[in-house]
């Protein structure tokens, strides 16, 4: 009987793949890995692109896509962390700044709400003012 | 004693808000079902993930990664995740006030605090507070990692840059439909507790290309992951607390047109028989 190993493919948002396999391919960042059973322990990102098995016992060969990600291999176990979304350090770039953009622009809100606040303030000053000069002069009438 | 016809409409509007809040908290109830198959669907990747880094731990890596070693904690960040829109109890409240809580704690240690905002609750309500370096708003009912991206970036980056010495991950966790419990975790330096573990043999992985790129790449997927399972986490609270808090409106609902409906019937009988004794009154004195 053949040798197998563990193979469990995930991403963040769902398992995409959980099974006994005799032999995993992968797309490495370096180069395309072919793993068997007993591999020495290794971790390396992977490209996007298919990482084929064979199961238990099967003669065919499958492949599910993944859209890069990171391998590590134990020597009975080996899974795949499978990423959701295209990475590229100039993507993950453009996300944060319109993330701290996004924060300035509620500061920015807040300075405007401030500001009709203090305006509120003000006009309340000067309607209390109001009254109270409108009172003098009723008095000063009423004499 | 108020008249028949007010009662009546009283009724009415009771009644309109009552259809409200039970189509509410049906709606609420469905996507709270979904959002636990979401919640346990991306269960198994942090679950593997805490695995690679607990392999990380114990083996001898030749690159010790910053996220794994203390710093005296000066500045601290969170990142905060409450609900983008209210009608659900005391949830974002409870989260606030606990948090709330604690910045105190550190500012009276003399520590600086920055924060990060998921949700409009939360931006909202610490847009007063200063110090918010990142925000992502309107995520929805099945946000994607891809949304949550950017503003972790920014907080990471804060980290490398020695502006932040502790990232705390702020969100609701869900233990069953009745309860929530706000938790304030750490996730960075990647807390170690669990790291003990005996050591059997000397051994690393073979890093390709480099142990720092790749160590670089797994952790910041580390932290996301945690984020995104605290965010998926936080929404089926949301939809929880306001199955609970819509169920009990429109139960008061129920006992305010009951106790109304009595009031009406009697007002009723009593301008029935005030009638009655006036005809027969009428009728006597003819």
């Amino acid at each position: 009987m053949a040798m197998t190993m563990h193979l469990d493919i995930v991403s963040a948002e769902q398992a995409i793949f959980s099974g006994t396999v005799e032999v995993v391919i992968a797309p490495a960042q370096m180069g395309e890995v072919g793993i068997h059973p007993r591999h020495t322990q290794l971790l390396t990102p992977l490209k996007p692109g298919e990482v084929r098995f064979v199961r238990e016992g099967s003669q065919e060969e499958e492949s599910i896509y993944v859209s890069g990600g990171i391998l590590e291999v134990q020597p009975h176990v080996v899974t795949v962390l499978s990423d959701t979304a295209v990475r590229a350090r100039d993507l993950d770039e453009a996300a944060a700044l319109e993330a701290k953009k996004a924060a300035e622009e509620a500061l920015q809100e807040q300075l405007s709400e401030e500001e009709v606040a203090a305006a509120q303030a003000k006009l309340a000053q000067a309607l209390a003012q109001l009254r109270a000069i409108q009172n003098l002069r009723k008095k000063k009438i009423a004499r | 004693m108020a008249s028949g016809k007010e009662i009546r409409t009283q009724i009415k509007s009771i009644k309109n808000t009552q259809k409200i809040t039970r189509a509410m908290e049906m709606v609420a109830a469905s996507k709270m079902r979904k959002a636990q198959d979401r919640m346990s669907a991306s269960r198994p990747y942090a679950q593997k993930m805490r695995n690679v880094i607990h392999h990380l731990a114990q083996a001898h890596p030749e690159y010790k990664h910053p996220y794994l070693l203390d710093r005296e904690p000066k500045r601290i960040g969170y990142i905060v995740i409450s609900s983008d829109r209210g009608l659900c109890g005391g949830l974002n409240n409870n989260l606030f006030r606990d948090l709330l809580k604690d910045i105190g704690q550190w500012q009276s240690q003399g520590a600086s605090i920055a924060l990060c905002t998921i949700g409009q609750k939360a931006t909202v309500f610490f847009r007063n507070l200063g110090s918010v370096k990142a925000q992502a708003t309107h995520l929805g009912d099945a946000p994607a990692l891809t949304d949550l991206i950017g503003t972790i970036k920014v907080m990471l980056d804060a980290y490398d840059a020695g502006e932040l010495d502790r990232l705390y991950l702020v969100y609701n966790e869900f233990v069953n439909t009745m309860t929530q419990k706000p938790v304030i975790e750490q996730l960075l330096p990647i807390p170690h507790e669990d790291y003990d573990a005996e050591l059997k043999h000397h051994w690393d992985y073979i890093y390709e290309p480099d142990a720092k790129a790749v160590v670089d790449g797994l952790m910041m997927r580390f932290i996301e992951s945690l984020v995104y399972q605290g965010v998926v986490e936080n929404i089926a609270c949301e939809m929880a607390a306001r199955m609970v808090a819509m169920k009990s409106a429109s139960d008061n609902a129920g006992s305010l047109i009951d106790e109304l409906q009595l009031a009406y019937n009697k007002a009723r009988q009593a301008a029935i028989t005030q009638e009655l004794s006036e005809i027969v009154a009428g009728a006597a004195a003819v």
